[in-house]
């Protein structure tokens, strides 16, 4: 295994167990190395090879899955090499969504006293921001979405706080979060949705996938529908 | 003849669940695929009735299960570790098919050895489906059921076929696992050597600290260097975690799907169900390989999985045919 860092250029392959191959592309987070991720995972799942399992797309990297009955690492990472070469796959465009949101969250005053900008520009300037869905994690359906304009970007609380309920809207650095689940969170708390990620439309359950686009509008209490 | 069975809870402890095979597929979605701790001890239990391998069974942590007929009557498998199982008064330990009738309690409950045990009924437990599938998602509850006591199963489809009851053979690669075989990496770069060989040499113990999402090891802590800003990154079933005071954690059935924490090694998929039946306690120890060798172990230890289901699946079949 060699030692020199990863780039866009010459991503690295390593082996993860009997059954998984990470495709690095850089050691922190580039808006370039996303983008390689994005147009890799896309390029596997319109050319799978015999054996792929899933993909897990990350901010730099992406975990192959293969059966490991059927085929081995060298031959996997040369599947994706060859897939990585050829520039002739187009990528599928992401969808653009937009998400209603009732900003009235618990830490609303919070965030505008870190920030020192009013309630009315700390939502604004999450309106303002242009979204897109880096990753899923934590738990199912919470989709990690970049984007958050510099001025809003605070560090999370220092303890997290039990019981943030299903449909928050809360923000944490350059991130922004619609939650599924009542879970604790240290994030910052500054609307709620309706809209649900964990659809529970059979044929779609989540509503984002990795590199869709989202924005955000605000909506008064009373337009609030849906569960809480 | 009554085609259905009502089994009332007269205790469960915590954390038991209906599973099925899991949900596998849908990971970038933040869903890992659940699914037994021990999916050979699983499918061991549903082939001894002759069920198909994936059809939801119960989970059964330390804690213990059990359960009172109230209607009906029907055939069940325990399978899974060295728990205790009493049925109407006759005892036996785990890997074992008894039919119990109305008035009459199933009890399972820890014995010389393992943490999780299962119990699988001929015929068919409700439960929630999610994604294709009956696994109960423990930290979200989505999917499956989590039983506790008071709750009432029901099953339908019922078959009492005493000509199943019986013991069967635990296997040895069954047993609890304390060798665990793994590949190092995909970010043992952020562990210095010596860190490195304390992982290959050292002996760890599993922790108090257990459940379905992971296991945390006590033992020698192996600190990680300049790792506190490393993007999160995909995790893996067996994926070897290890926070930034050291301390290991080796991921499980409902790992999170993604995570800041290095991962310092990743465990072969043929060592976690073993694995998953140590205690907290029971000493445990790696053994790197490197990637070609996992992938052949891996190949030779489904071919004894393999060559033991399809004896259990003929040896029921017989059963049922005489």
């Amino acid at each position: 295994m060699t030692n020199r860092p990863p780039s866009v250029e010459h991503p690295l392959f390593r082996p993860v167990g009997e059954r998984a191959v990470l495709v690095e592309f850089a050691e922190e987070i580039t808006e370039d190395a996303h983008r390689a991720v994005l147009a890799l995972d896309d390029a596997l799942s319109q050319q799978p090879f015999v054996g792929f399992c899933e993909a897990v797309p990350a901010f730099v990297n992406l975990l192959v899955i293969f059966d490991p009955f059927v085929t081995d690492h060298a031959r996997v990472q040369s599947h994706l090499k060859a897939l990585l070469k050829a520039d002739t796959i187009a990528r599928r465009p992401g969808r653009q969504h937009t998400v209603d949101v009732c900003y009235d969250g618990p830490d609303l005053e919070k965030v505008a006293a870190l920030t020192g900008l009013t309630q009315h520009e700390v939502i604004s300037r999450h309106m303002a921001g242009s979204y897109s869905v880096y990753l899923y994690g934590f738990a199912p359906g919470y989709a990690y979405l970049g984007g958050v304009v510099p001025e809003l970007r605070i560090n999370r609380k220092e303890a997290p706080v039990r019981g943030v309920p299903a449909g928050s809207v809360m923000i944490a650095g350059a991130q922004c979060l619609l939650t599924t689940l009542t879970m604790p969170s240290g994030w910052w708390v500054i609307g709620r949705s309706a809209t649900r990620v964990l659809t529970e439309d059979e044929t779609r359950p989540f509503l984002f996938d990795v590199g869709d686009r989202v924005s955000f509008r605000s909506i008064p209490p009373n337009a609030l529908r849906g569960p809480r | 003849m009554m085609d259905h069975a009502l089994l009332r809870v007269a205790f469960a402890g915590p954390h038991i669940s209906l599973q099925d095979l899991g949900r596998p597929g849908h990971m970038r979605f933040g869903v890992p695929a659940s699914g037994p701790m021990d999916r050979s001890a699983f499918q061991a239990a549903n082939l001894a009735l002759g069920n198909p391998a994936d059809l939801p069974g119960i989970e059964i942590s330390l804690g213990g299960l059990s359960l009172t007929c109230e209607a009906g009557s029907v055939t069940l498998a325990v399978a899974g570790g060295g728990f205790i199982v009493d049925a109407g008064h006759r005892r036996a330990g785990s890997w074992a098919a008894v039919t119990i009738a109305a008035g009459e309690t199933l009890t399972v409950c820890p014995g010389p050895w393992g943490s999780w045990a299962y119990l699988c009924v001929k015929g068919v437990l409700d439960g929630t489906q999610w994604l294709g599938s009956r696994a109960t998602h423990s930290t979200s509850g989505m999917g499956g059921r989590t039983l506790k006591t008071g709750d009432v199963l029901t099953v339908s489809d019922a078959r009492s076929l005493p000509a199943l009851d019986r013991r069967f053979a635990c296997p040895i690669w069954a047993r609890r696992r304390q060798i665990l075989r793994c590949v190092m990496g995909p970010q043992d770069r952020f562990f210095s050597t010596e860190t490195q060989h304390s992982l290959r040499s050292q002996t760890f113990h599993v922790s108090d600290a257990y459940d379905r999402m992971g296991v945390r090891l006590n033992g020698p802590l192996l600190p990680p260097s300049n790792a506190l800003g490393i993007p999160s990154e995909p995790i893996l079933r067996g994926s070897v975690q290890v926070s930034g005071e050291g301390r290991p954690t080796i991921l499980m059935a409902d790992h999170q799907t993604t995570g800041g924490y290095p991962k310092v090694a990743t465990i072969l998929d043929c060592d976690l169900d073993g694995f998953a039946q140590c205690r907290p306690r029971d000493p445990v120890r790696f053994q790197p390989v490197s990637a070609l060798q996992a992938i052949s172990i891996a190949r030779s230890a489904s071919a004894a999985r393999r060559a033991y289901f399809s004896s259990l699946i003929l040896s029921t079949a017989e059963r049922l045919n005489s």
